[in-house]
């Protein structure tokens, strides 16, 4: 294989990127336009978040790759190789241990530190985008803060259903000014938004980069008389019994019979390594999966 | 028991190697060499060259063997290769009134200065299967003729002297490049066309239809296609002149359209216009008429809110990377967003369940 850069990018591209997050940063939720460049990768793949943490990472970090909460599931897999592969730094599957830690649809359990940044991977960056199909439009909404139309979609779902009919990419106002899409997230990671560490997000195909800074005042849309609500599954998780925690739904038979695990893979070694046990948990083994 | 999914990194490794082997094929079979690729699959490298934005004949017939012959696949190694060029400067526009034709034709006139040459095309063959190329692949030559080598201008420009077509602003300002900036709209021309130019053919060719069938009619004649080889030169720092660096195999497509004229153009005809790498004569075409359509606010048309006319439609479109990777994500795990929608249809259902529930009592 033939030398690249340090995480691939060349220096003149990780420039732009910085600047961009930068702006990003100053102006929380803001959507700003990057050069994406093509990476080795697909675009809807994880490109933006690739880019942003290739441009964020020094030789000296560790990194954590998730997907769906998990360390181990394909694309992580795939996108955690690509670093030590370009980058050469180290890797690890545990939170607190990471100084960089890429993400798709999920926030980590475990609340992170000022010392750490979380890059999330962005599929469509605007949350006004399936109100309204062009981004010219878009922009000029965001400019005006023209954001009735938002709130119109929400009262429509409540008029309709009973309830806001959006569980995951759930819409947050940041400091008050820009609506910002927190990505496909599911809605009880939402109030985790307001946290210590550095927040990123890219999106590669889409071309933007938005932030939030640390302590940055993230609300989600809601109405006096509707507030918004964290739901999760109403069970506790079958291996490390956490009552708290997002779960996944596991198919465990042909019968529908199903059983709950944490999406948050580290999260429950974690729990099962510290002698929490679930319902159909067994006592923690290394490696013993 | 259900023990936590692992072993994501052993699978994918196994996908691989499997996938290598399936490139290959049955071994018994010889395996195709890259210059047979370049030589012989010529039209598919050329798409690779044009969509993939890079003119390098040997890497795109590579790429094609390596995606074993999935175009859109050899084109996304290209782009991923491309991007990690330097990039040393820019050479000059290159002078395709110089073009040294292989082929050109105009359906506007009968004959013009340099004449209307076929050159190697499927135009006017019978669409019947050769078996015999199944057996035997030699190829009888084909006849020549001495030809002096003469001038071959612009069939516009015979229609330019008139004033009968739209003349073009001139302007020597370096265009906005599509790959190194955000596009962001409104896009002027040379934007849309670098878009169009690396464009999916498909795509283009689907837009270019569409105006033909009526979204957005705009009555186009080929006033010329045009295919060859021209020089590309660049101005080296510490000379006084422009260095050849090499050649390039285009296609360019002019058309002529009618126009009635609007509130700022007298009736003239107007242009579109397609340049494209390599043999790539469907692709100029096509290129040519969503290039008129997009043209629309320019000349004073009307917008009839055709899908060609869409300057942020067709953009956003357009590139087959974009959108076969968007597509294809939808492959990846999503289970911690339908867990998250399980929860709410289950919810849902349970309180219009018990709301009719109600209802009936």
């Amino acid at each position: 294989m033939q030398e690249y850069n340090f995480a691939y990018l060349d220096e003149q591209t990780k420039r732009m990127i910085r600047r961009a997050i930068l702006k990003g940063l100053a102006v929380p939720g803001y959507q700003v336009p990057f050069a994406s460049r093509e990476m080795p990768m697909p675009y809807g793949w994880g490109t933006g978040g690739v880019q942003v943490s290739a441009a964020v990472l020094m030789p000296e970090d560790v990194m954590k790759v998730i997907d769906q909460g998990a360390d181990d599931t394909t694309n992580a897999v795939s996108i955690r190789k690509f670093f030590e592969r370009t980058a050469g730094v180290d890797t690890t599957e545990r939170t607190s241990d990471a100084d960089v830690i890429q993400t798709r649809h999920r926030i980590p359990e475990e609340a992170l530190r000022e010392d750490q940044i979380l890059v999330y991977q962005v599929p469509i960056p605007e949350p006004l985008r399936f109100l309204e199909p062009r981004e010219t439009e878009t922009r000029k909404m965001h400019a005006l803060e023209e954001y009735g139309l938002m709130h119109v979609k929400l009262y429509e779902d409540i008029a309709r259903n009973g309830a806001i009919a959006t569980a995951y990419a759930y819409p947050v106002r940041v400091e008050g000014r820009y609506v910002m899409d927190p990505s496909p997230i599911p809605k009880f990671d939402n109030p985790k938004l307001e946290m210590a560490a550095i927040q990123l997000f890219g999106a590669g195909r889409e071309q933007r980069i938005y932030a939030l800074p640390p302590y940055c005042n993230v609300v989600s849309l809601d109405f006096e008389d509707y507030p918004f609500e964290a739901s999760k599954a109403d069970h506790a998780c079958d291996l490390c019994g956490c009552e708290t925690s997002y779960l996944d739904e596991v198919i465990v038979d042909d019968a529908g019979g199903r059983m709950f695990v944490c999406s948050d893979t580290d999260f429950c070694r974690g729990r099962r390594a510290a002698g929490h046990i679930g319902v159909q948990g067994t006592p923690f083994e290394e490696d013993a999966a | 028991m259900y023990v936590a999914v692992k072993g994501g990194e052993k699978a994918i490794d196994a996908a691989h190697a499997w996938l290598a082997e399936e490139r290959r094929g049955d071994v018994s079979v010889t395996e195709l060499s890259v210059a047979q690729i370049r030589e012989q699959m010529t039209l598919a490298v050329n798409r690779v060259m044009a969509e993939g934005s890079l003119y390098d004949p040997d890497l795109a017939a590579l790429a094609i063997k390596q995606a074993r012959g999935d175009l859109i696949e050899a084109i996304f190694l290209i782009r991923a290769y491309r991007t990690t060029l330097p990039r040393f400067g820019a050479t000059r526009p290159v002078e395709t009134a110089d073009m040294d034709c292989i082929r050109r034709v105009s359906a506007t006139f009968k004959d013009a200065p340099g004449g209307q040459v076929l050159g190697p095309t499927f135009d006017y063959t019978h669409r019947l299967l050769d078996f015999k190329l199944a057996a035997d692949g030699t190829v009888p030559e084909a006849p020549t003729r001495e030809t002096e080598p003469a001038p071959v201008p612009h069939i516009t420009e015979f229609l330019n002297k008139e004033g009968l077509i739209q003349s073009e602003p001139q302007s020597d300002t370096a265009p906005r490049d599509l790959t190194r900036e955000p596009l962001e709209l409104p896009a002027d021309r040379a934007l849309r066309l670098q878009s169009l130019t690396r464009g999916d053919e498909g795509f283009i060719l689907g837009m270019a239809y569409s105006t033909q069938r009526g979204y957005a009619r705009n009555h186009a004649f080929v006033g010329e296609l045009r295919i060859g080889t021209c020089a590309v030169e660049m101005d080296i720092p510490e000379q006084s002149f422009a260095v050849e660096i090499g050649e390039v195999e285009l296609t360019e497509c002019e058309t002529v359209n009618q126009f009635k004229g609007s509130k700022v153009e007298p009736p003239q005809f107007t242009r579109g216009y397609g340049l494209v790498f390599g043999q790539t004569e469907r692709k100029a075409i096509s290129m040519a008429l969503v290039d008129r359509a997009l043209r629309w606010k320019e000349l004073g048309e009307d917008n009839a809110g055709a899908p060609a006319q869409d300057e942020e439609f067709v953009l956003y479109h357009a590139d087959n990377i974009q959108a076969t990777g968007f597509l294809e994500h939808i492959k990846l795990p999503h289970y911690v967003d339908f867990q998250s929608e399980l929860e709410l249809v289950r919810k849902m259902r349970a309180d219009a369940m018990g709301a009719l529930q109600e209802a009936a009592e």
